[in-house]
């Protein structure tokens, strides 16, 4: 089970680049999507990170920080990120493997990899709106934008 | 999740039975080879079973990992301006490999555009936020590739690649409405 709304979001501190760690508490005051997926380098025209990145500017437009977040190494994901032109970081959960995505519940332990689920925290770190979906299927942007719009809306 | 939206309206760009109650969408992007090879069934679907249905066409550009699939939705909005949509559509798609800046002014020289407007068009803060519009409306919609197709409002989960995928669907759907 993924955590749900009303969640305070664990934290976490991983690596984006080879020699720079982010964390969550960094975030803080300010809107964060955290999309696990399972893997680096899947296929299929525009698929979940890639199309994310195209759609950075609608996420921007509530001031959101957008995070990936793979079993993936810090090398790895440098590799991916570099190759599809990314604009946002992506996390390695990676040493020791899992950790992050197993406390946010979406750890598959057969496979050992993430399990493809969506988080959207608020301003004070809390998880208003999180879905798991399949892992073969690309959840697309409506649900976090949908999301986003309603916190956006609840501070007016 | 997953309905389309905004509806179409006489903002998008159309083909066959606009009085038809069946109505296909398709979120493309002018440099996708997923869309280039969806474009040929649809050519066909529309000159087979056009009196059936409608088809609109929306922007879906991936700008990051298509360098040219702004300039090309561009180009063929602004070949729409000089009610030439179509053409320019085809034209790209069909010849989807030799995508670049020079070979979009061609084609606009081959279907013998207006050059003056063309290039001031393709340029203009009006078709871009077209294009943006477009692009939002998918994602609002629950694009996650392309192409994405949406048949009377609901997202196409039974797409295939085939020609028969999107026939049956037509099918279904006006035998649906039948009753």
């Amino acid at each position: 089970m993924i955590l749900s709304k009303g969640t305070i979001a664990p934290g976490f501190e991983l690596f984006a680049t080879p020699d720079r760690k982010i964390s969550l508490a960094e975030l803080k005051g300010r809107p964060v999507i955290l999309a696990f997926y399972p893997a680096d380098w899947s296929p299929v025209c525009g698929d979940q990170m890639g199309l994310y990145n195209e759609t950075l500017k609608l996420f921007g437009k509530y001031n959101a920080q957008l995070i990936g977040i793979s079993v993936d190494s810090k090398w790895c994901h440098a590799a991916f990120s570099e190759s599809r032109n990314l604009h946002f970081p992506l996390l390695a959960d990676f040493a020791p493997k899992g950790t992050v995505s197993r406390l946010y519940g979406a750890y598959d332990e057969t496979d050992e990899e993430s399990e493809r689920a969506l988080f959207v925290i608020d301003e004070k770190g809390i998880i208003q709106w999180s879905y798991l979906s399949p892992d073969e299927i690309n959840p697309g942007a409506d649900g976090i934008l949908d999301a986003l719009e309603e916190l956006s809306l609840v501070k007016i | 999740m997953s309905r389309l939206k905004p509806e179409v309206s006489a903002a998008d760009h159309h083909q066959g039975n606009v009085k038809a109650s069946i109505i296909l969408v398709e979120y493309g992007d002018l440099q996708c080879p997923y869309c280039r090879r969806a474009h040929p069934l649809i050519k066909r679907l529309v000159k087979e079973r056009g009196n059936d249905f409608q088809f609109v066409f929306r922007n879906f550009p991936l700008r990051e990992i298509h360098p040219y699939a702004n300039a090309a939705a561009l180009a063929a909005e602004a070949a729409g301006k000089q009610g030439k949509y179509w053409e320019m559509h085809d034209m790209i798609y069909e010849e989807q490999d030799k995508l670049g800046p020079d070979f979009l002014l061609l084609l606009a020289h081959r279907i013998k555009l207006d050059m003056t407007k063309f290039n001031s068009d393709s340029k203009s803060e009006e078709l871009q936020n077209k294009i943006e519009s477009d692009f939002e409306s998918g994602i609002r919609s629950g694009v996650n590739g392309t192409p994405t197709f949406y048949l009377n409002g609901f997202k196409l989960l039974t797409y295939d690649e085939t020609y028969k995928s999107l026939a049956d669907a037509i099918q279904l759907e006006s035998e649906m409405k039948a009753h």
